[in-house]
This record gives C-alpha cells, structure tokens and sequence, in this order.
C-alpha cells in the first residue's frame, strides 16, 4: 500500500510541478480551462458556490448513511445493518452532518453574502479563503475515503476514548476521523479568522457595528467562536493521533492516562460548535423574517446583544453534556445554571422574531416559510434544551432518543431550515435567477412534515427507555411503532430533498431572470446586479442607517449614495497554491492513516514547501481600469 | 394553498402524531411510571419542567399563530407597514418572565441534584460493585461475598448503594424505571443510588456507545421482597454446583478444557476461576442467557456454538467445534447449576 501512497504522490507532485511553470504550452493549456478557473478562484462569490456544492455532496452521502440507519431500526432485531457497521454509519452521519455540511453550507452562505452586505469587494484573505475552502474538502475526502477502504470511523462523533484507541477500534477507521477533522479543522479557523478581519476591517463608510445586518452580526460570533472553539479540538485530536500512532498513552488508563480529559476538551469544543452552527442561521431568519414582513428587526440592538451574550456563555456549558460522568453535584449545579441562562438570550431572539413581524405585511414565500417555520420547531428545540439542562432530569434523558430527538430539533429545525431559507433568499444573488415558488413550497411542506414525523417522537423513544447509538431495540421493548413512524419521516424528508434537487435542475433551465431587487431588500446586497460583478460595487456605497437600502428607497431613492468616485479597482489575482497546499495536506493525512510516516512527514514537507513558495512570491494583483468597469456597470443596466 | 388550508393540514399532523402515539402498546419502560425514589424524583423534575416549558410553548404558539393569520399581506396591498425599532417595556418583559420561570426550575433541579448524590447511610443500604466489560455486566455483592453477572436482585424497599467502574471502555448504567443513569468509566469509580419500591423485573441498559454490541449490552434488575431476596443470597452463598449425574460429570469436565480460563463457578473444585467473562454460578436460574436470549436449551446452544452472531464483537469463542456429546454433555452441567 505504501509504495502505491509513494508512487501517487510522485505523479501528483511531479505534474504540479510540472504545472507550475517549467513547460509553458502545458501551462496555457491548463489555464484556459474552466476547471483550472475554479481551481484557482480567489472570488469570494465563486468559493461560496464551491462551499455549497461541496457542502451538498456530503449533505447526499450523510443522508443516505441516515436513512441506513432507519432503515434497520424499521424492525426489532433486524439484520441489515449490525454491530460495527450501524457504528460506522452513525459516527459518519453525525460528523458528516455537523463538519461537512453544516459548516460549509453556512460558509458558503457567509462567503456569498457578507463581503456584499458590508460594502466590500472581497474578503481580507482571499487567499486564505481559497485554503480555507480547499483544505474542508480534502478533509471531508479523506474522512469519506474510508468508506471505499474500508473500516469507517465508528466511534461516535464524539469519538468517545478509550473504544477510539487502537485497542477497541482495531484498523485504521478512527484514523480517518482524527485526520480528516484535523485537516478540515484548520481550513475552518481560517476560513474563521477570515471572516472576523473581513468584518472588522472591510466595512464600508457609515457601516458601523450597529448597523450592520445582523447575518454579519451573527457569523461575526460564529467567527469569533471558531476561533477559540476549534483549538480544544485540535489539541485532542493531536493526543488521540499520538495514542494511536505514535503509541502515547494520554488516555491509557493502565499507563495513568485519562479518558475523561478527552470529554471535556472535546466538549468544550463541542458546545461552542453548537452556537457556530446555530448563530448564523439566526442571523438568516432574522434577515428573511424581516424583509417578508416588510418592517425593521424589532429590537436590533438586544438581537446583537444576545447573540454576543449566547456566544460568551456558550462557553461556559459544556459540562452539560457530562452530567453522568460522575463529577459530582456541585459542578452540575454550577453548569446546570449556566445552560439554563443560555435559554434568556435565546428567548430574547424569538420573542423579537414574532414582533417583527406583529404588524408587519407577510408574504409567504419559501424562503419565509423556511423562516416562519423555524420558529415553533426551535422552540421546541430550546425547550426541550432547557429540560436538559437540569441533571436529574438529564440522568433519564442522557444518551437516550430523547437526546437524539433535541439535537435534530435544533440542528434541522434551526440550522438546516436557516441554510435552506438563505439558499431560497439569496439564490437569484449568488445565481441570477429565481427559484421556482411552486416546487419551493413542496419542498417545504415535505420536509417539514417529514421532520417532525421523524423527530417529535423520538422524544418519547428516549422517555420510553431506548438508548441511542444502539442498532437494535427488543420485541418487548414495545417501541416498534414509534420507530417505524419514525423511519417513515426520514423517508418523507428524502422526498423534499429530492424535489429540492427538481426544482434546482427545473429552475436552471427556466431561467427567470431575478434582477438586482427580487424581494424588495432592505439590504446592500440587493443594490448591486445579481450576480454581482467581480469587483461587487463600482463604487463603494455610504451607508446612513440599519437597513441602509431600505433607507433611502424611503426616501425615495433607488440606489446609495457612492462614497467615493469611479476609479481603477485592485483586485487578488488567481492563485493554485492553496490548491496544491490542501493536496499536500491531503497526502500527508492519508500516509499517516495507512501508518505510513514517510509519505505523511513527505506530505507535510510540501506543506511547508509551498508555505514557502506562497511567503516569497510577488503578487500584487491587478486593476481593473476605469473604462472597463464603466463599460460592465452599463452592460449590466442594459 | 390557502393558509386555512395549510393550518389545516398542520394540527392534523400534530394530531395524526398524538393518536398514533396513543395508540400505542404500552411501552415496557418507562420513566414516567418510576418503581423507585430516584426514578421518582427524575420525574418530579422532568413534570416541573415539562410544565413551564408547555407554558412557554403555548405563549410563543399563540402568539405565532395570532401574528400569521392577522398580518398577512392582502393582495393589492402594497402601504409600508411602520418601522417599529423596538420596545423597552416589551423586551424588559421577555427578559423578566423568563428569569422568574428558570429560578423555578432552578431550585428543585439544584436540591434533587445533591439529594440525588449522596451516600445512603452504611446500615441501611445494600452495597453492589458494578463492573462493566464488552458487553456484560459483573454484579458483585461485597458484603454478602457473592460475585454474579447480567442480572442484579435487589430488596425492595432498601437503598442500593452501587459503585460503578469500567473494565474495557467507556459504559453507562441505566435501569429506567427505576433511575437516571450513571457512565462507567475506566480508572474511576462513580457512585449512586437506586431503590425499588416494590417487586418486578426491570429492563436496563448500556447508554454510553461502548463498541459493535452496545445495542445489546443488556441486564436486569429483579428487585424481591426481603424475604425472598435473603433466600436467593443464601442460596448464591452455598450454590448447587456439583454436578449429580454422569453426564453432568463429564460437562464439568468439558467446562474445565474449554470456558475455566475465562468464567468461574462457585460451590465446586475448579483449578481456576476466570474472570474475564460472567460468572456462572447458578445459571439455570437467570432468566436470560447473555443478558439477552431466554434462557433455555435451545438457546444456550445456539449461544455456545456462534456467539458472534448473537452479539457481534464479544470476545466469547465459538464453541462449534465440539462434538455433539460434549455440548449435550456441557449443556447438562451447566443447566444444573443452581
């Protein structure tokens, strides 16, 4: 094996370097190509399309493995899908889910939208955008390779020790997981860094804090999150690789390792990763729900307060999802209040959601819908949230369906419908055309239903004794109708998804031109044509208010004001580094997992290499003139 | 469709979801119909809970409802509604109510949570180590000298003072109706406390993902009145486990070529008692095989000849390869130990 690892390696260096400058005819070839473009791309707009299309493979592949799973759930005592295979597809699932597309999708949402919500032509890092988006797929490959190797991750995602360690997971299944999510994990602290420096610095005049729209709000959190969140993880993962690789013995108990630090580092990752995922898709029902009520955010500065409130406390919980380890009652009591202060926040945001739109004008598009329907489903989330806050109660609830049932509540209810609101609302942006309304609603009524089918009684599996992660329950167990029901829901939810796809083909091929303004915007992003040149605005626009094009539309104004005057634009020029550094790194994860150190420390060697070339390399972009601007900006209102 | 209509087909999903729920069979387990004080106390708490939070739901549902019917955009009208930037005293009230509401729930949850934790008096409570393994369940009874597996008898009415520990990975004690669960982990003891309140048997489970058989890591808890229980301890101290007839003879000796190494029988001259798997000691009368099967002779030699595909991943050999008399032979002594 290791020799094949070497021989590949070779060819794809070789052709990179090769590539890279010492035969020019191959060079041209390459470069007129439209791949090499994508490859290459350092457009935010272009990388946030890459996001979502990557970010929707895995979103196919981690539903099927769920839909396996209800499958064999369908009977008690089935024999589809036992034993250490059921364990493969739900570690899969839920790291699929929470790393591959949650994530991504929410970035390629942020990438999309945030650079033109703030008045800016791009992000601080364009390079770093690129690495960012690169190194999450290389990462979501080499985790998924493994199911064409053989011998998936089957621990969880929570990747529990000790059953994670060599001697319980035999193989090289959880090798996959600690370097997949290493890999990707850089990629998302800088795509995290990114974004921070991107909003902080890039804003346009007059866009202060507080006026900016609260989906910058909210992936400005998000972004801050990541960045204290993910190191906890990346120093587990680095003990867990140890353990199993180098033969360290930090979670050996026989050698005076400890399993539990191993919980709370993942933890207290893990909890601020719930409110990484979650902000944003706030920030995007606040955004839809405004703008199809027609009126202003009710309580925009309490909104941007508790989202920084939820952010700072989201810290301070994580030994809530640790209530029977056994840490005694005095750090449940203090963790038990801290979580059950999260739930004020929280509600903050909801009650401002329903009086926003209390007197306003609602249209129920899709993307409102996703939007309207969010808000009872989350509750039910929140709440069920609350319930688990209090350790006797979660003594019952812990690592049962109830669990399951809560988490899907708030991932789905609040995550996904936040993902797929925004992709119906920012679609005819990002595209240039609109989505089709009809097939949009039966995605939504489909899948709406179908979650909740799936989901609300699986809070009664929970209360009714069934734990979770098992691939079986018993005849007299008496749960067999709850969880055909169940499986039943997964399968209505496939269905939405499916039209989802329909409506994405049937829409690209009836194209309805969307304009620059399809759902009278409130924002800037809805200023510029759809989808927006490369430079994003001609001119920088001067912001006066929240909801600055709302503004001056009432003032009778159809656009902004510029704040400065036409002028040549410097752009980043393209740029396949980042490329070739997420391959290396992508070289190196997969001989470390086939416990081959030379081509891994070869990997890293290229890494470093092309950190080199990347430091050393004079790259000062290039303008676009004013004439030729001049000349796009007329296309475009012709 | 109209938004009658969708509201329509919205409560009757709810309500399609709460007639199949009624019409359920009753689960077996249930944390709402606790047998003991800890399953009791869970209960109070998770009613409390459920109670503010049906509150809760029902503000934000009326509200919700009220705003969706009332302010619908009516065709043909395009007026602006009001800019309304927000509301002091509304969003003082969101913030009060909500405090008051948790301070609720805080104060039981921080009461039951110590009571939940402490350690019952040495007198009246019953000692049990729990040790957890890929995947079974050792009970073992310090005071009473009795070490046995998979299925755990109690006395009614006294509390069980359980000490639990992991031998492999990571598991979780959970017997539902009876209480909330406890992890097992290695290197490290927890402890609590359960009691029934009155006699059964009652499901329990491995909660915490501990490998290929965690769905199946199951046991009992037989909880018997004192009386009853005295006599199985008695009988647990001096087993029945000599073996009576020839056959079982020669199934004790088969059992000494082949399962001594890893499970003990008490009561009986062995040259080793393993204990990398269940102890054995009076088998024939648990009621399950392997915490799972019903205990019969079908089953014991379905269990004995691929255990892996009863339970994938436990570390117990298939035993195919013995000959027909040797299993009939094992089977008899092993269905003699009483």
């Amino acid at each position: 094996m290791a020799t094949i690892v070497v021989l590949i390696v070779f060819a794809l260096f070789l052709g990179a370097i090769l590539t890279g400058g010492y035969n020019k005819q191959m060079l041209a070839r390459f470069r007129s190509h439209w791949l090499w473009d994508w490859i290459t791309t350092v457009d935010h707009k272009k990388i946030g399309i890459l996001y979502l299309i990557g970010g929707t493979i895995f979103f196919v592949i981690g539903g099927i493995e769920a839909l396996l799973m209800r499958t064999q759930l369908f009977y008690p005592n089935n024999d589809f899908m036992v034993g250490r295979t059921f364990n493969e597809l739900l570690s899969m699932h839920g790291t699929t889910m929470i790393f591959f597309v949650a994530m991504p999708l929410l970035f390629a949402l942020m990438n999309a939208v945030i650079p033109l919500q703030i008045g800016a032509r791009d992000v601080a890092f364009p390079f770093l955008n690129a690495l960012g988006f690169w190194l999450f797929l290389c990462g979501g490959l080499l985790m998924n390779l493994s199911w064409i190797f053989g011998n998936a991750p089957d621990s969880g995602w929570t990747n529990y020790v000790p059953i994670a360690l060599n001697e319980y997971s035999a193989g090289t299944g959880i090798d996959y997981y600690v370097l997949g999510l290493q890999i990707s994990g850089i990629g998302t602290l800088i795509g995290g860094l990114n974004f921070i420096v991107t909003i902080i610095n890039m804003r346009t005049p007059g866009m202060s804090f507080l006026r900016m729209p609260l989906f910058t709000w909210t992936s400005f959190v998000s972004s801050a999150l990541i960045l204290f969140g993910f190191p906890p993880l990346t120093a587990g993962l680095f003990l867990v690789m140890f353990d199993r690789l180098f033969g360290a013995n930090f979670f050996d108990v026989a050698a005076g390792g400890n399993p539990v630090i191993w919980q709370h580092l993942f933890w207290i990752f893990g909890h601020p990763e719930v409110y990484i995922v979650i902000l944003p898709a706030f920030g995007i029902m606040s955004e839809v729900i405004s703008t199809f009520a027609k009126k202003r955010l009710f309580g925009y500065t309490s909104m941007v307060f508790a989202t920084l409130l939820i952010g700072f406390l989201g810290f301070m919980v994580w030994v809530h999802h640790m209530f029977t380890v056994g840490m005694g009652p005095v750090a449940n009591s203090i963790f038990a209040i801290a979580t059950m202060a999260i739930a004020v926040p929280t509600g903050i945001k909801v009650f401002n959601w329903l009086f926003t739109l209390w007197g306003g004008k609602i249209r129920f598009t899709t993307a409102m819908l996703y939007a309207v329907g969010f808000i009872p489903t989350f509750v039910l989330g929140g709440v069920t949230g609350v319930m688990l806050a209090s350790p006797p109660g979660d003594y019952q609830y812990h690592d049962s369906y109830f669990v399951v049932a809560h988490f899907h509540y708030v991932l789905i209810g609040g995550t996904v419908f936040g993902i797929l609101a925004g992709v119906y609302y920012w679609w005819p942006k990002m595209f240039g055309y609109l989505l089709n309304e009809k097939l949009g609603k039966l995605n939504f009524w489909l899948f709406f239903i179908g979650f909740h089918m799936t989901f609300f009684i699986q809070h009664f599996l929970g209360l009714f004794g069934m734990p979770r992660r098992v691939f079986t329950y018993q005849p007299e167990d008496q749960v067999e109708l709850i969880n055909q029901i169940s499986t039943v829901g997964a399968f209505l939810q496939a269905v939405a998804v499916v039209v989802l796809v329909i409506n994405v083909i049937y829409s690209y091929r009836n194209r309805v031109p969307a304009g620059n303004d399809p759902w009278d915007g409130r924002t800037l992003e809805w200023t510029i044509t759809s989808p927006p040149p490369v430079y994003n605005f001609a001119q920088l626009p001067k912001v006066r208010a929240l909801d600055a094009f709302w503004h001056e539309k009432m003032n009778g104004k159809k656009e902004l004001e510029p704040a400065e005057p036409v002028g040549p634009i410097h752009m980043p020029n393209n740029t396949h580094l980042p490329f070739l550094m997420s391959l290396a790194f992508f070289v190196s994860g997969l001989g470390f997992v086939f416990r081959s150190n030379e081509v891994g420390a070869l990997g890293l060697i290229f890494v470093f290499l092309v950190m080199f070339m990347r430091s050393f390399e004079q790259d000062h972009g290039y303008h676009i003139e004013t004439d030729e601007i001049e000349k796009t900006e007329k296309g475009a209102s012709v | 469709m109209s938004r009658g209509k969708r509201l329509a087909l919205l409560l009757s999903t709810f309500a399609i979801f709460a007639l199949m729920l009624t019409g359920c069979q009753e689960p077996a387990k249930s944390v709402f119909d606790p047998k003991g004080t800890a399953g009791e106390m869970n209960l109070d708490l998770i009613m409390t809970a459920i109670y503010i939070m049906t509150f809760v739901c029902a503000v934000v549902m009326i509200i919700f409802v009220y705003v969706l019917i009332r302010y619908r955009q009516k065709p043909g009208d395009n007026s602006i509604p009001k800019q309304v930037e927000g509301s002091m005293k509304l969003e003082m009230l969101w913030i009060i109510i909500p405090i008051i509401l948790l301070a609720i729930l805080a104060v039981p949850t921080l009461s039951t949570t110590f009571s939940l934790a402490e350690t019952p008096n040495e007198k009246d409570a019953l000692k049990v180590k729990v040790t957890a393994h890929q995947y079974w369940w050792e009970f073992e009874y310090p005071e009473l000298g009795i070490k046995t597996a998979q299925e755990l008898h109690i006395p009614v009415g006294k509390k069980v003072h359980f000490e639990l520990t992991s031998d492999d990975v990571v598991h979780s004690f959970w017997v539902p109706e009876l209480g909330g669960k406890q992890d097992l982990t290695p290197g490290q003891t927890n402890t609590m406390w359960l009691d029934a309140k009155e006699p059964g048997v009652y499901a329990g489970r491995c909660a915490e993902l501990c490998g290929a058989s965690h769905a199946l890591m199951n046991f009992e808890v037989v909880a018997q009145e004192q009386e009853k229980f005295d006599q199985w301890v008695a009988k647990r101290q001096k087993p029945s486990s000599e073996p009576q007839t020839a056959e079982q003879e020669a199934g004790k000796k088969v059992f000494s070529q082949n399962c001594m190494s890893c499970h003990a029988i008490d009561g009986t001259k062995l040259k080793t008692k393993g204990d990398k798997a269940p102890n054995l000691t009076g088998i024939s009368e648990r009621n399950k095989i392997a915490g799972l099967l019903e205990n019969n002779d079908k089953n014991m030699e379905k269990w004995l000849k691929h255990p892996d595909q009863i339970k994938p991943g436990t570390y117990m050999p298939s035993f195919d390869f013995l000959n027909k008399k040797d299993m009939n032979n094992l089977k008899a002594y092993l269905e003699s130990l009483e």
